[in-house]
């Protein structure tokens, strides 16, 4: 049995992005959006059966699942991929849709990455963080920024990826973000205002670095056949796979720094979808980092190893581009929700609710997710 | 006078102590499976190779090449603040595993992947003793 469109994203829901905005707990916010999905949905809390809630940082599973009130829960689980988590949660939804075990699975996250804890600290709070945390963190290796940047930095020497085709990311992702209408990051930005940013961890200015943002996101997945007597025009998921590197425990100790989960879930998830990168309209890819996105976009075969510095140039990834990426401007531009918003914009450009920043005929995209220990996790889906 | 602020330290476990205690009398211990011989870093409780949890610990030879690096501008943890901008320099032990330690005695604008190494050890004023690379005396 394959997980070929057994199931549906039915409903979406977001609350406002932008610092300032949001008031109270990571739980309040999960739940704020969590009842936006549902509503989106055309369905009740009460028929909620299934929850995979993300759990990271303040908000534990427990904690929402003891607290939403939902009368007859058949199904909860969590995926244990930091910002793969999101989209392997559909996988998991799916799988439980198609066993049977439940129709309606709501996936929420809320996060207080900004008025809580910041990342500096938080890192080496995280139990999943010990080993980073024994034999990193007292050399100085403390945050994502630092964790990251010898892959990019790798990259760099090996395929002569510059930081000026890095800096094409974060502005098409910020050119996205002010077409949005709900982004915490609305000046314009250059490759020029890029590369006179500071230096956080080399290679990586300021603006290759994501934000840290408060605010919650939440998804219904239900099962296809359910899906066509609800609200809003229903969008099937065609794949949906996870990926690990090899001995995954932290980045320097992976074989090949530089591979990733992505590389062993695209091509499984292409399988189960029946299709091609080429066949891609629109992609929202997980871009905790720029050189984040410029590498998956290699392991999904968008192009080929190494090159995904010169895919990138001349506004590859804007609207209009080749392939238009993080339309509603991503991690690095509209807010840090683990990757929980990029599905949001997927299923809204494939129903064509993307306002400003709609992709023309968009019918078929895919969005991924990318995990701190190297984890990947990818969806395609089609308006159907 | 300057204020000064403690660095995080290592919190070893069982697994792990005989790492920490080899770098406090200058030796870098790889750990090594006692059924099929390969050797892992950082230590954990079981093999990857072959899932034994039998293990003995093989002194490295210090010598390394350079895997990758970053030069670290932003203090994410203000015991850092005082010496940045540090390098983060990641290496390949000559026994086949990586590891990580600070750059000492080098400007980064000169590392290149491949480049040959050597281990060293400082005593934190923490306490723990921390690997350190510099450039390989020819």
């Amino acid at each position: 049995m394959s997980l070929f469109e057994k199931a549906a994203i039915t409903g979406i829901g977001e609350t406002a992005h932008g610092r300032g905005l949001q008031h109270g707990s990571a739980l309040s916010l999960q739940m704020q959006a969590a009842l936006a999905a549902i509503a989106d949905a055309g369905l009740s809390p009460r028929d909620i059966d299934g929850v995979i809630p993300v759990a990271t940082g303040a908000a534990v599973a427990e904690d929402f699942i003891t607290n939403f009130g939902i009368p007859d829960l058949r199904f909860s689980a969590t995926t244990p991929m930091g910002g793969a988590s999101c989209v392997a949660a559909i996988q998991a939804a799916a799988a439980a849709i198609a066993a049977g075990i439940c129709r309606h699975v709501l996936l929420p996250i809320g996060r207080t990455g900004y008025s809580g804890t910041r990342i500096g600290a938080r890192v080496h709070e995280m139990p999943q963080f010990r080993t980073i945390g024994e034999f990193e963190l007292p050399l100085g290796n403390i945050a994502p920024a630092q964790i990251y940047a010898p892959m990019a930095r790798r990259h760099m020497e090996l395929y002569g990826t510059t930081s000026r085709q890095l800096a094409e990311i974060a502005v098409t992702t910020r050119q996205h973000a002010i077409l949005n209408g709900n982004a915490a990051m609305t000046k314009p930005l250059t490759i020029e205002d890029h590369q006179a940013s500071r230096m956080i961890a080399d290679p990586f200015h300021l603006f290759d670095c994501s934000l840290e943002s408060d605010g919650g996101a939440a998804v219904v997945v239900s099962s296809a056949a359910a899906a066509r007597d609800l609200r809003q025009p229903r969008v099937l998921v065609m794949g949906v796979a996870e990926g690990h590197p090899d001995s995954p425990s932290v980045i320097t100790q992976r074989p090949d720094i530089l591979k990733i989960g992505l590389a062993k879930a695209a091509p499984r998830v292409f399988a189960m979808a029946g299709v091609k990168p080429a066949d891609i309209q629109v992609a929202e890819i997980y871009d905790c980092f720029t050189y984040v996105v410029l590498r998956q976009l290699e392991e999904i075969g968008f192009c080929a190893q190494g090159e995904g510095g010169a895919f990138v140039e001349n506004g590859a990834l804007a609207l209009g581009g080749r392939l238009p990426v993080n339309t509603h401007g991503g991690l690095l531009s509209q807010a840090h929700l683990a990757g929980m918003n990029h599905i949001v914009e997927l299923v809204r450009q494939l129903r064509g609710q993307g306002g400003a920043a709609q992709v023309a005929g968009a019918t078929i995209g895919l969005v991924t997710g990318y995990g701190d220990m190297g984890d990947g996790s990818i969806a395609i889906m089609r308006r159907g | 006078m300057s204020e000064t602020f403690t660095k995080p330290v290592p919190h070893p476990t069982p697994d792990t102590q005989p790492y920490w205690d080899g770098l406090a009398r200058g030796e870098f211990l790889i750990q090594r499976c006692k059924d099929c011989g390969k050797l892992r870093h950082y230590p954990r409780p079981v093999c990857d190779g072959c899932w034994s949890m039998a293990h003995d610990w093989a002194p490295a030879s210090g010598r390394a090449t350079v895997q990758s690096w970053t030069v670290c501008h932003h203090p994410f943890h203000i015991g850092f603040k005082a010496e940045s901008p540090y390098v983060l320099l990641t290496v390949d032990l000559a026994e086949g595993v990586r590891a990580m330690g600070q750059l000492r005695d080098m400007d980064p604008a000169g590392l290149r992947l491949g480049l040959a190494m050597e281990l060293g050890f400082e005593r934190t004023a923490e306490g723990p003793v921390l690997p350190v690379f510099r450039p390989a005396r020819q």
